[in-house]
């Protein structure tokens, strides 16, 4: 989303509180804060015009840490408490911080909803496939087979595709990223705050109390370049370790090529984030990278496209029905039949 | 011929037919007619609990009752003295609340073999030929019939002339009872005047049911009803939900605070979200949530933003909405929570009234989670009490719960508007900057009501973070030191029960200062304590009756007026609610009266109640 107001020029200082940070130390959350208030000052917004509405977990205590205005919602429903913010006060540039339990577990409703209204908020979606505050429990993101507190024998739960199901709701702006790769995620802060209209951020974040390791496979060094796949507009979609392997369209199914065995760049997919038929297959590729011959994890932007934005609309309406007919409270009050008793 | 002309004091007609029939319809033509006349009068609606059940079965029965009266009247009556009834079924459901001697106006054609078997009567058996309806006044026309008579020059299909059957109804009542028919006119050109057809037509038979009384020989006498001795002044007539509408309206223009409603649709409360959605040029924003939770979090949000928030819904909303309230207490801002009542518990009878919310509204929420409760009492009485429901919400920085149910939401009275002038003014101050000695802004600081600063955001220099866990009072911090959460406990209990300094003292509605009963009512039982008291009094009995408005807190003097009593009598719609929190409050052995069949509570059974107590 975008707000055009001039700030004073602040760092990322002016956006801390002080409020004592109570994660766990080594959690992911530690980094997405720091990137994100090393974010908003370059963001042209003044501060005051910031609000940050969480529900509740782990990564919901994050308003508390941001000198903006915010609020620590309830379980679920900070997409909601953001949708009534942003129709009745358009010019605020408001951002949700939610986890996979609130946002798609009790919240899941909800979050679909304010995609397909396509309200111009950011949605962070703080990703660490586990319930982190009430310690431990399996959520909506977590693998099949899980072993944890309330699954002693794994998981029965197929888990959900979040990006893939924030395309399903019609969001207009769809993107990963993680926690370990600050220049991305910020880079994907940008992109998420410059989109007009419902943006949804999926941040993969370490629990390393419950769930230490769950995209470590991505995240670490050795591992990274041949198992993720960074999407950059209008490029080849190319990985590995000397970015010698890409991705092909064999018909409607992507494949693994491999450059050094006489594929060329040109054979390979051009990223195109306005391609809705092709974003939905990059949001499709969710493989398990424990499987054998599986796809890399794509990060970036998967999808964006313009679309009104519910508060406009809702805006627009009311500035025309008052050109129709005037707002006349004792006309009102009168109605269409009276009647006079001396 | 000659006629006669009667004049009654005290008329009641139920309309009475198949949900296709158009008799709400009807009825809102009559009472719109009657109202224009100085008339006093009630209404109630009496819908039925499915859309679209099947043509001509008891449960498709839909009714609308109408009192008017030259004396002032408070309920819709007992007991009708007038039935239109379209077909069988909505003569068998509704027979029992005639009168002796009273009319029936029939429609024939609604009683074939069909209709008959359709309302269960025993094959070969037809009420409106056999000599059981001996003890009324049988008034039978083929309506059916008329009407395709009076428009067989008009080109259209059978099915749509047949539509119009309720318009010879309204032209005949408008016969017998002396009326003019341009009110309806007007309203048909209003309706139909793109379709110049079917406006046509309904005047047509209009005209052809008042011609079919006027010309045919057997209606020897038509009635008139004087106008009512009330208050002067200019009138209009006001349905509940109508009223919570403009009353909303009303306080977001005085307030100069733009208006939110967050609503997920649900009988009755839908009609408030219908209407406030037509008045966007009030800079109204009505927002259709997907749930009950959502329409209450998003209004919560743009009072967060400096709006007038405000959610409305019935008792299983209200249900889902209980967390938020939760948040709302917590957050210390202002917010409207609408409930309009109905028969539960669960989905329980979603087009009858009850007024089985009222323990939810008080103790429905986790923790101790006090909120002001305001209700209404009549329909016109729903625009007032909503208007102050705002006033405290927005001055006490408090969510508010206010209660009415279908009863009233539905009915309709004469009511003297107020000019915009004449409303109270609700002046209402945001923070915009820091206080001389504030290094920063103190969220949870107080004023002498205990209530503290609305700060919104945009207003640079007082970014804060508020949130649902306990807070340090005055910083407003996350805090879980014991003593603090005690003291903030007592504090939001306190702001809550300080309302009293801020609201009228109780009035007795009617009677002595002292004496025998005290008949104690809130909400919509108003109307039929008002008259069986009033009976009583005219008696010479020492009863009176005092109607609460405000549910909680109780007003200051609540309790001394109860002492003055040898005994309280509560009625209510549901199994003894208020006692409770009366019992509770005032430890007085107060006695409940309590109906619980989704229907109001008369003046008739509430006047034998009391006149059994009196003769203990
Ligand atoms: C209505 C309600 N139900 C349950 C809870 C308990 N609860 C708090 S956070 C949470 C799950 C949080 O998981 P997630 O959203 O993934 O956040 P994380 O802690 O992992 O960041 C649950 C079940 C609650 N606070 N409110
Ligand atoms: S429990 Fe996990 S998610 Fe929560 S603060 Fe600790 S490490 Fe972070
Ligand atoms: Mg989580």
């Amino acid at each position: 989303m975008s707000t055009e107001t001039i700030a004073p020029t602040l760092t990322a200082k002016d956006f801390a509180t002080d409020q004592e940070v109570r994660w766990c130390p080594g959690c992911g959350d530690y980094s997405i804060l720091a990137q994100v208030q090393k974010v908003m000052p370059t963001l042209g917004i003044a501060r005051e015009n910031i609000v940050i509405i969480s529900g509740i977990g782990c990564s919901s205590r994050f308003p508390y840490y941001m000198n903006t205005y915010g609020m620590h919602s309830i379980h679920g429903r900070a997409t909601a408490v953001a949708s009534g913010l942003k129709a009745s006060r358009p010019e605020l540039s408001v951002w949700i911080v939610t986890g996979d339990g609130d946002g798609l577990s009790i919240g899941g409703n909800h979050t679909i909803h304010l995609l397909r209204r396509n309200f111009d908020v950011n949605v962070l979606l703080f990703n660490n496939q586990i319930y982190g505050l009430t310690k431990g429990q399996y959520s909506p993101t977590s693998e099949e087979k899980k072993v944890t507190k309330s699954t002693p024998m794994g998981s029965i739960d197929h888990p959900f595709n979040p990006l893939a199901l924030a395309l399903g709701a019609d969001a207009t702006f769809v993107a990963r990223t993680m926690d370990r790769d600050p220049k991305h995620l910020q880079a994907m802060l940008i992109r998420t705050n410059q989109h007009k209209g419902a943006s949804f951020l999926e941040i993969y974040q370490n629990c390393n109390i419950f769930n230490d390791g769950a995209f470590e496979i991505f995240t670490e060094k050795g591992s990274k370049p041949t198992e993720t796949l960074f999407l950059e507009q209008g490029k080849p979609l190319l990985f590995g370790a000397a970015n010698d392997k890409g991705i092909k369209l064999d018909g409607f199914k992507p494949v693994v090529v491999d450059l050094n065995l006489g594929h060329s760049a040109d054979d390979l997919w051009i990223h195109d984030e306005q391609d809705i038929y092709k974003a939905q297959i990059l949001t499709r590729i969710f493989d398990d990278p424990k499987i054998e011959g599986h796809l890399p994890r794509p990060f970036g932007v998967f999808y964006q496209t313009n679309r009104a934005c519910y508060e406009d609309v809702m805006a627009a309406q009311l500035e025309e029905a008052k050109t129709r007919k005037p707002a006349d409270l004792d006309k009102l009050l009168k109605g269409n039949e009276v009647w006079t008793i001396q | 011929m000659v006629r006669k002309q009667e004049v009654l004091q005290d008329v009641v007609i139920k309309f009475a037919g198949d949900s296709g029939d158009g008799m709400q319809l009807t009825g809102t033509q009559f009472t719109n007619n009657t109202a224009m006349l100085g008339i006093d009068l009630s209404t109630f609606p009496d819908f039925p609990a499915e859309i679209r059940a099947p043509i001509g079965t008891l449960p498709g029965v839909s009714g609308y009752q109408l009192r008017f009266s030259s004396d002032r009247i408070f309920t819709p009556g007992d007991s009708c003295d007038v039935l239109v009834a379209m077909n069988a079924a909505a003569l068998k459901t509704n027979l029992s609340a005639l009168k002796k001697g009273g009319k029936i106006i029939v429609n024939t054609d609604g009683f074939d073999g069909k209709n008959l078997r359709l309302a269960n009567y025993p094959e070969g058996e037809n009420p409106i030929e056999n000599d059981s309806l001996a003890n009324y006044e049988v008034i039978k026309m083929d309506v059916t019939k008329m009407t395709r008579e009076a428009l067989k020059d008009f080109t259209m299909g059978m099915k749509e002339k047949d539509r119009a059957k309720n318009m010879f109804v309204l032209g005949f009542l408008y016969f017998m009872y002396n009326r003019d028919m341009e009110n309806t006119i007007g309203f048909l050109k209003e309706k139909f005047g793109k379709k110049p057809e079917i406006f046509e037509s309904n005047v047509k038979v209009l005209q052809a049911g008042y011609n079919y009384g006027d010309t045919t020989e057997i209606f020897t006498t038509t009635y008139t009803v004087e106008k009512a001795k009330m208050d002067p002044g200019t009138y209009r007539s006001i349905m509940g939900n109508q009223a919570v509408s403009l009353g909303l309206i009303a306080a977001s223009q005085k307030s100069g605070l733009p208006m939110f409603l967050g609503s997920y649709p649900i009988t009755p409360a839908s009609d408030i979200l219908h209407e406030l959605a037509k008045y966007k040029n009030f800079g109204v924003r009505t927002y259709q949530a997907e749930d009950e939770i959502a329409a209450i979090t998003s209004a919560i949000g743009a009072a967060y933003g400096g709006s007038l928030g405000v959610t409305t819904t019935s008792g299983p909303g209200m249900a889902l909405k209980g967390e938020a309230m939760g948040l709302a207490v917590m957050l210390e801002i202002p917010l409207l929570i609408i409930d309009i009542q109905r028969g539960g518990p669960s989905t329980g009878l979603p087009t009858k009234t009850e007024q089985s919310d009222l323990l939810q509204a008080y103790y429905g929420r986790n923790g101790e989670c006090p909120m002001p409760i305001v209700s209404a009492s009549t329909p016109a009485d729903c625009f007032d009490a909503v208007y102050e429901a705002v006033r405290i919400s927005v001055q006490h920085m408090t969510p508010v719960i206010f209660l009415s149910d279908g009863y009233i939401a539905n009915g309709a009275e004469p009511w003297k508007f107020p000019n915009s002038e004449s409303l109270r003014p609700i002046p209402v101050k945001f923070k915009t900057q820091l206080g001389d000695q504030e290094e920063k802004l103190q969220p949870y600081s107080r004023d002498e009501k205990l209530a503290r600063p609305w700060a919104i955001p945009g207003t640079a220099g007082l970014e804060h973070r508020i949130g649902g866990l306990e807070k340090q009072n005055v910083t407003g911090n996350i805090s879980y030191e014991p003593e603090n959460h005690q003291l903030m406990v007592k504090i939001r209990q306190e702001k809550v029960d300080k309302i009293a300094e801020y609201i009228p003292e109780q009035k007795l509605d009617s009677g002595p200062e002292k004496g025998k009963i005290l008949v104690l009512g809130w909400g919509s039982t108003y109307g039929a304590i008002k008259s069986a008291v009033a009976e009583l009094q005219a008696k010479g009995h020492a009863i009176s009756h005092a109607h609460l408005r405000y549910v909680r807190p109780f007003p200051k003097n609540l309790g001394d007026i109860i002492k003055n009593f040898d005994t309280v009598l509560i009625p209510e719609i549901n199994n003894g609610q208020l006692i409770k929190i009366i019992r509770d409050v005032y430890y007085v052995d107060a006695k409940g009266y309590n109906k619980i069949m989704g229907v109001p509570i008369t003046k008739t059974e509430l006047l034998m109640k009391l006149e059994e107590m009196l003769a203990e």
